[in-house]
């Protein structure tokens, strides 16, 4: 039996509440908590990096109330099995600069895709979660299928973050010139 | 019919200016789409899915309707997808958020957060027991209410299945009128967002049941059956 699957709802501009109730000043709610602050365990191999950045409207305004979401391949190029989250965290953006930071270890590249993170996007006004990925202006990107697939190069440029020293720059643009390549996953 | 909605909605303001105007560009489904994060049972505690008493003092409880939303997550062949993380939001029994952005006159209930969570089991079975949200006045530009409404929070076995969607009420007179709701343009899909009160299941003195089953697209193997519609 084929069933339809299920429509999508904005999140909404409380979506802190349920994902990062911390954030939100729910004290102590599981143990004071948040799930996915940490993609990967201190201990992990690889190099560390900041990936940081500001998510924007069509308008140039920041979305304040945006949540991101990363799921990443580890420095061999493996995701996690069943059973496990190392590679994956969440960020609510700050409520002013709607800007987010995570620390992270760079992917390795997987099969033919260059190394990248791969990104998750929903806030109020968005009816159903924006697909995303981050590449890395340090790597070997020639190859790699999506951005292969990208005509424009200002376009295929909105998906490769710049590096400064340790940080690598990622903002995100849901509208205008500047907008972001968003997938269809 | 797009079962999902456009993203440019503009009877829903807030979408006219975080709506993409280029086309999605399609991938064929990689590793990173086929594999995603998923949680152990260890991670939920006892009361992470009683919002009625996880955010109260010791002894007390949260005001409002009792209820148990209850049911199955499935991928689109049916299948039950088991072990998957859950996690709830909604307003309070006056329609007010426990968040520093709403400002709705209705008060706080000091002994409800409005949030929870839980673990699906091996049936793809869920339930959670909460107090039922009433519905609120928002900001659209007219005379606007939300229908009452759980926030649901989905993840799958894969990246690519991961969902974020709203469980309304049956009956409730707002869901044809609210913007949000009809940015799906199909009315079985609205249909299938709209949770039915279950008698069965329902405690005599106790708390009343809500059915609602999410339908996550196809699993791994039947990722490239179920590709979104492009918009």
């Amino acid at each position: 039996m084929t069933r339809f699957q299920s429509a999508s709802q904005t999140a909404g501009p409380y979506v802190h509440i349920g994902c990062t109730p911390s954030f939100a000043g729910l004290e102590n709610m599981y143990g004071g908590h948040d799930l996915g602050a940490d993609i990967f365990s201190p201990d992990t191999p690889g190099t560390w990096v900041t990936v940081s950045g500001r998510i924007f409207d069509g308008e140039g305004m920041p979305v304040t109330d945006a949540m991101l979401e990363f799921w990443q391949a580890d420095s061999f190029g493996h995701y996690a099995p069943q059973g496990g989250s190392e590679g994956w965290g969440r960020r609510a953006v700050d409520a002013q600069a709607a800007s987010y930071s995570v620390n992270t270890i760079l992917p390795a590249a997987v099969g033919d895709e260059a190394p990248h993170i791969n990104v998750w996007v929903v806030a109020r006004g968005v009816n159903l979660g924006l697909h995303t990925r981050i590449y890395f202006d340090c790597a070997d990107n020639e190859q790699d299928p999506v951005l292969a697939a990208i005509d424009d190069p200002a376009r295929r440029s909105s998906l490769i973050a710049t590096r400064d020293g340790d940080t690598y720059n990622f903002d995100i643009h849901l509208q205008g010139d500047k907008e972001t390549v968003f997938l269809n996953v | 019919m797009s079962l999902q909605p456009q993203a440019l909605t503009p009877d829903y303001r807030s979408s006219r200016l975080r709506s993409p105007s280029h086309k999605l560009l399609s991938l064929a489904p990689g590793a990173g789409e086929l594999t995603g994060p998923t949680f152990g049972h260890d991670l939920i505690g006892p009361n992470d899915n009683n919002l009625i008493i996880n955010y109260a003092a010791p002894g007390q409880a949260a005001i409002g309707e009792q209820i148990m939303v209850h049911g199955h997550l499935l991928d689109g062949n049916a299948r039950p997808v088991s072990n998957a993380l859950l996690e709830f939001w909604q307003a309070n029994a006056g329609g007010r958020y426990r968040h520093k952005k709403d400002g709705y006159l209705s008060p706080l209930d000091p002994n409800f957060g409005g949030c929870g969570r839980t673990i699906t089991d091996a049936d793809g079975y869920y339930s959670f027991r909460t107090v039922r949200p009433g519905p609120y006045p928002w900001p659209n530009g007219g005379n606007d209410w939300r229908p009452a409404h759980i926030h649901f929070s989905c993840f799958g076995v894969g990246w690519a299945q991961r969902l974020i969607t709203q469980m309304y009420f049956e009956g409730d007179p707002h869901i044809p009128l609210c913007p949000i709701v009809q940015t799906i343009a199909d009315p079985q899909a609205i249909d299938s967002l709209t949770a039915r009160l279950d008698m069965a299941h329902t405690e005599p003195m106790n708390f009343r049941a809500f059915r609602f089953d999410v339908i996550l697209r196809g699993k791994v193997s039947t990722l490239f059956e179920n590709k979104l519609e492009g918009n």
